[in-house]
């Protein structure tokens, strides 16, 4: 069984470009459609606890899922199949990276891909506002966090407590308003 | 002696930056970038901004959160293969520790109001964090007008035809082969 979770989490790492969001739906896919091992209601409550947990949402999820089905073993099983295939590939390509750094066509290639960076990066924060309905209050809490970054040189760790102490002292007075 | 004394003194910095960069990083992706950027870049020097920004490149192309790629990438930087394990190992670590302790607990976190109050404060900041990471790439990405067509284009592309990420930085890499 741990075997089985080890790859079927394996196949999930390895198989998902474009980050943590893209591994959503495939690890709905194996884990409710297919295997069984967790039903609908418990993967979305197993979503929002990975989504409000620190580290990658797909992380989260795996690890959530492994204690679901196998306790702690199952836990590191389904860790360890998640990063496992980032990992190997990524090790690969680093150690071949700086034996080509100084090729020109390569140099062509990445003065053509970072300005892409910029804008795939621009696409979430795009797709995160209009999807986020934040009102006017919230959106001038994120431009003052970018304000604070460029600007200030404060951490985000600080920004990032701030933030989740400010919202329940903000949350605490209204309700012994209410 | 002294070099393997530098050695193990490099790899704890490494473990630690990135336990720093598991803990913090809500929201995943992109919101970590500015914490990888301060530990990284400013604070140790380990990488150059673009060497930062080709980390990312290369993290964009292959499976896996990005979070994991950087960190194994980097860490092999740093320290050679097992700085590339030290590296995952610390940036997992605080996802595990905090996902344990839910897992065991997660009737009672779903009584209170607390946890729904602290993350509606968090989640403004992160949207902020993404948008601090675009104009820091942006800063060492755009070096001429040709970078910034290129970044328009594909911002274009992505957010209103569903352009593919993967696609969009190969695309990107054809037309810097042509453009410079």
């Amino acid at each position: 069984m741990l075997l089985k979770m080890f790859l079927t989490f394996f196949k999930i790492g390895a198989f998902t470009f474009g980050g943590g969001y893209a591994m959503i739906p495939i690890i709905q896919e194996e884990v409710v459609n297919k295997k069984k091992w967790v039903d609908e209601n418990e993967f979305l409550d197993a979503i929002a606890v990975s989504q409000a947990s620190p580290g990658p949402v797909a992380v989260n999820t795996s690890i959530y899922v492994g204690y679901r089905v196998k306790g702690l073993s199952g836990a590191l099983a389904c860790l360890l199949g998640t990063i496992l295939p980032s990992f190997i590939t990524i090790l690969i390509i680093a150690i071949f990276f700086y034996q080509y750094r100084d090729n020109k066509v390569l140099d062509k290639i990445f003065l053509g891909i970072r300005p892409a960076i910029v804008a795939l990066i621009l696409s979430a924060v795009y797709k995160l506002t209009k999807s986020s309905n934040f009102g006017y209050k919230k959106l001038c809490i994120s431009l003052a966090a970018v304000f604070a970054i460029e600007f200030l040189n404060i951490s985000p760790i600080f920004l990032v407590i701030a933030g989740g102490i400010g919202a329940v002292i903000y949350n605490r007075l209204n309700f012994e308003r209410e | 002696m002294v070099e393997a004394g530098v050695m193990m003194e490099n790899l704890l910095k490494l473990f630690i930056s990135f336990l720093k960069i598991g803990a913090f990083s809500f929201g995943g992706g992109y919101a970590m970038l500015p914490l990888i950027e301060e530990e990284i870049i400013q604070v140790h020097g380990w990488l150059s901004p673009t060497e930062f920004i080709d980390v990312l490149a290369v993290s964009e192309m292959t499976p896996g959160p990005i979070a994991i790629n950087s960190a194994t990438f980097l860490g092999y930087k740093v320290g050679g293969v097992w700085g590339s394990i030290i590296a995952t190992i610390a940036v997992v670590l605080p996802s595990f520790i905090v996902m344990s302790i839910i897992f065991h607990f997660i009737a009672r976190f779903k009584d209170t109001p607390y946890v729904e109050w602290v993350f509606s404060g968090i989640r403004p900041v992160v949207l902020g964090l993404i948008a601090a990471a675009a104009v820091t790439v942006g800063k060492n990405a755009f070096i001429d007008i040709k970078s910034i067509f290129i970044a328009v284009v594909l911002f274009y592309l992505v957010s209103f035809k569903r352009l593919n990420p993967i696609l969009a930085v190969v695309l990107a890499g054809a037309m810097g082969i042509v453009l410079y």
